[in-house]
């Protein structure tokens, strides 16, 4: 394997010299033997032969940081991209700060590291030029990976400079490049494991392989809540290939917010290959009891809905007299919208590999938190953390779900009672029965209006349903749409418990809140008989111009920005007969995204034309691969606002697998998808999220115009279809 | 237990498994071929899409003993030179994120243009509706096997 190759190399480099986030480790064990490759930095290998090795910190899982993070180190480096290897770094707390793939921030929290990395290397290698070639450091150039003295004409390649530059000290300070210089940030470059991915290359956890290594697989409760009360092994431990059954509890004695579980108790078989273990899986005989009260969709809906009515919630921001200016209002529109559990569904199902001896762990596969995962390991394996390593692999998809590493404990558990290499994998059934799903929510909102159809009061009244779920005004801590442009504000919510373990899922709350949100702004708009591009705009110039109360976490004029460049981009004064638009606009992820869907009625149904989106992220390091990442999480945000549910009876999902669980196809996808990204040279925010929340309104609102019918629950297919049935004419 | 003769990527094998044994744990396990992935293991999400005598099928719920004398390709062999127009094309569109559906996604397409040389964008959505992808690059894909299929068209 490509890691095993790595890890190796980076022995060799050990006698080079590192500095990492942390300027203060200096070389240790300097090596000026020219023949050595230098490791100059956490992130940087410098070979003789001027090959460039660039080690990206952190996790990929599809949002592309394998390529933009280097990208950021070669910019500032001054070396010709094609000359640049990447290679995934392990888990190194000494080396890096923050290997976490979560909340779109590797780019914006890693941003000044990745260019001071660069930088220094930079500076460092002009300094041993200059050493070399006797030259003052200020009359030196740099470009393409050579080091010149213009005077002379001189010049050394950075791996002719490596070994030198590696026993100098590291500055503290250097200068950055200016963004007009940029020569790689800012300019389209492909995966730079886009060969790899299409010719089928081992690069995945599921692909780990080892000597002697066994297969694990697991089964769960087969309802939230439940315990196990007996197991009948008989058949499966006489079935080929089985080496062991037993049930493990994965529970950690100390648990951080990366721990959930809803089923730490797990029946464990083990085998040769996975189709023998999967069979002998199917042959446990298995007797569950209940340790919590039954729940169903129905009983959260029923909560959920009372909730709507009760107004002894957590009570978020509050700006005026909300209660006064309702009981004043000329009009006050009120909509409440649902929206069910989601899976993640990673296509690549939770695996891990774990090899636990007596004295260390090792540990290789998918995880987006892999510190936090160190640290459970080592408590529940005893071991001291530094006896276990991490290795990351490539992720077949994360969107939340790998933040909760409990496979890779589970991995551990299982090789540590083994005494042997172990992979383990989860089906599909497994993965998508077992948790952590988006929770399921509800919202109700209020808006007021006078006489001349102008917002005078608005009201959020929001509640999600999950074990761990955090209190519903955490939604509110954010924008809250449109708090700050309106006289008088309230938001308040509550959190329902349960049995079903929830978590982030692609952009957190956002996901269902902008939904929800842009829909109500999108009606109440409509009712008013305002434009909608055109309402929104005069709540964001209230903002600017005359804010109300404490403020908001986002810039009004960005927001607006990205509004009226979608609104340009997609002519939206000039309607198309037969073709319907809707607008939604929401901020998360510290960006801007603006979309407009746009639609024909086929058969009662929404059919996608073109989707049009206006980011303002900052600085785009790999216009590209942002592209890519907007149309994902378009098509991500539309598909499971159309057709996606988790749906539960007797606290067991309904759904289990693709069959009942619906995903978005191809025939579904909107024809194009045109993106513009604002240019304005600010530092770069999140992209792998933003877009998705806006998504589902933008559709909604398109379907609005087209049939005159709003969409107020999640999946919408399911009233889309409905309707169909009462208006077959469509 | 079995022993039973493939012949994968034009390489005669035999492996001793159980008859039942999926194509996709032959081909992942004993063959060491990982490039085919397991996505669902009930032919819903096109992840383990291999070609059988030229067909597109889901290895992952196609017992090794049906195979019989007809031969798999998989992503691993799909072209001598690891160069399929496909495969270029997906490279040149910079289609993956995660990666993890694409090379099914590919023997989809492979087996699509074997079959209709110039498909229309509606020929491709029913013929790649049967592959997912969860990161939704399903535009990118609909453009590179256009240019894909261009592509051959000029040559």
């Amino acid at each position: 394997m490509k890691r095993r190759t790595f890890l190796k190399a980076s022995a060799v480099s050990g006698g080079g010299f590192l500095l990492g986030f942390s300027w203060l480790n200096s070389p240790s064990k300097a090596s000026a033997d020219p023949q050595d490759p230098v490791r100059i930095n956490a992130f940087l290998r410098l070979d003789p032969d001027g090959k460039v090795t660039i080690y990206s910190p952190n996790p990929e899982i599809g949002q592309n940081v394998k390529t933009s993070m280097p990208m950021v180190v070669a910019e500032e480096l001054d070396v010709d991209w094609n000359d640049v290897t990447v290679e995934q770094a392990p888990l190194d707390t000494s080396r890096f700060t923050r290997q976490l793939a979560g909340g779109s921030q590797s780019i914006r929290q890693g941003w000044h590291g990745l260019r001071n990395a660069g930088a220094t290397a930079r500076h460092m290698l002009i300094a041993a030029a200059a050493q070399i070639l006797e030259v003052p450091a200020s009359e030196l150039t740099t470009r393409n990976g050579v080091v010149t003295h213009g005077p002379s004409n001189a010049s050394r390649t950075y791996g002719e400079l490596a070994a030198v530059a590696g026993t100098l000290p590291v500055p503290t300070e250097v200068a950055l490049k200016d963004p007009s210089d940029f020569t790689i940030i800012g300019t389209p470059r492909r995966n730079v494991d886009g060969q790899a991915i299409v010719h089928g290359k081992p690069m995945y956890g599921i692909d780990v392989q080892r000597e002697g290594m066994l297969i694990a697989m697991i089964t769960h409760a087969p309802a939230f809540g439940m315990r196990l009360k007996s197991i009948d092994d008989t058949a499966a431990r006489s079935m080929p290939g089985i080496v062991d059954v037993f049930v493990i509890d994965a529970e950690p004695a100390q648990s951080s917010w990366a721990d959930v579980n809803a089923f730490p108790e797990k029946v464990v078989v083990v085998g040769r290959t996975t189709w023998e273990v999967l069979k002998a899986k199917r042959a446990l005989i298995l007797d569950w009891e209940a340790a919590a009260p039954a729940e169903s969709t129905q009983n959260h809906e029923e909560t959920l809905t009372a909730l709507m009515e009760s107004d002894s919630g957590v009570k978020g921001r509050r700006d005026g007299d909300p209660e006064a200016a309702f009981a004043a209002a000329d009009q006050v529109v009120d909509r409440t919208y649902s929206a069910p559990f989601l899976a993640h569904n990673t296509l690549e199902p939770m695996n891990f590999f774990a090899h636990v001896t007596a004295d260390r762990a090792e540990l290789i596969g998918p995880v987006q938190t892999p510190e936090a995962l160190r640290s459970t390991v080592a408590g529940v394996c005893n071991l001291p953390e530094e006896a276990v390593t991490i290795g990351l692999t490539r992720m077949g998809g994360g969107f939340g779900r790998r933040l909760y590493g409990h496979f890779g404990v589970e991995a551990a558990l299982i090789s540590q009672r083994l005494k042997a290499p172990v992979k383990l994998l989860y089906t599909r059934e497994d993965d998508m029965t077992q948790g952590t799903y988006r929770p399921a929510y509800k919202i109700r909102y209020r808006a007021a209006l006078d006489v001349q159809g102008n917002l005078t009061a608005f009201h959020a009244r929001g509640a999600g349903v999950g074990a761990n779920a955090q209190p519903f005004p955490a939604a509110f801590s954010g924008p809250g749409f449109p708090a700050s442009g309106v006289d008088n504000y309230l938001a308040e919510g509550f959190s329902v418990d349960s049995s079903v373990s929830v978590g982030a899922w692609r952009a957190p709350v956002s996901n269902f809140v902008a939904g929800a949100e842009q829909s109500f702004i999108d009606e109440v708009a409509e009712i008013a008989g305002r434009d909608p591009v055109e309402f929104r705009l005069a709540l964001l110039d209230r903002m600017v111009n005359a804010p109300v109360g404490e403020g908001i976490s986002y810039e009004p004029e960005r927001y607006a920005g990205v509004i009226k460049l979608v609104a340009e981009k997609c002519n939206w004064d000039t309607p198309q007969p037969g073709v319907h638009r809707g607008l939604s606009v929401f901020y998360s992820h510290n960006s801007y995204v603006a979309e407009v869907v746009e639609i024909e009625i086929d058969d009662g149904r929404p059919k996608l034309k073109k989707v049009w989106a206006a980011v303002d992220c900052g600085i785009v390091v790999n216009p590209l691969a942002a592209r890519n990442q907007v149309e994902g999480a378009i098509i991500d945000g539309i598909g499971h606002a159309m057709y996606s549910a988790i749906t539960l009876t007797d606290s067991s999902p309904d759904q289990s697998n693709f069959d009942a669980y619906r995903l978005i196809r191809m025939p579904e996808i909107p024809v194009a998808i045109e993106t513009f990204f604002v240019d304005n040279g600010i530092d770069p925010t999140g992209l792998g999220e933003p877009a998705l929340p806006p998504a589902s309104a933008a559709l909604a609102n398109a379907y609005a115009r087209a049939t005159g019918h709003r969409l107020y629950r999640q999946p919408y297919n399911r009233d889309i279809e409905a309707l169909r049935v009462r208006q077959p004419e469509g | 237990m079995a022993l039973i003769d493939l012949n994968v990527n034009g390489q005669q094998h035999t492996v001793d498994v159980s008859p039942d044994t999926p194509l996709l744990w032959v081909l992942r396990e004993h063959l060491n071929l990982p490039g085919t992935k397991f996505g669902c293991g009930i032919s819903q999400c096109g992840a383990c899409t291999v070609h059988l005598a030229g067909a597109a099928i889901r290895s992952c719920s196609f017992p090794v003993s049906a195979v019989g004398i007809n031969p798999v390709v998989t992503i691993e062999g799909l072209s001598p030179d690891g160069q399929h127009p496909l495969q270029q094309a997906w490279v040149r569109h910079d289609v993956p994120q995660c990666g993890y559906c694409q090379a099914g996604q590919i023997m989809s397409a492979a087996a699509l243009l074997a079959s209709n040389p110039s498909p229309t964008d509606e020929d491709i959505d029913r013929g790649m509706q049967g592959n997912l992808c969860r990161c939704g690059t399903y535009l990118r894909i609909r453009e590179a096997i256009k240019d894909a299929a261009a592509q051959s068209d000029s040559q």
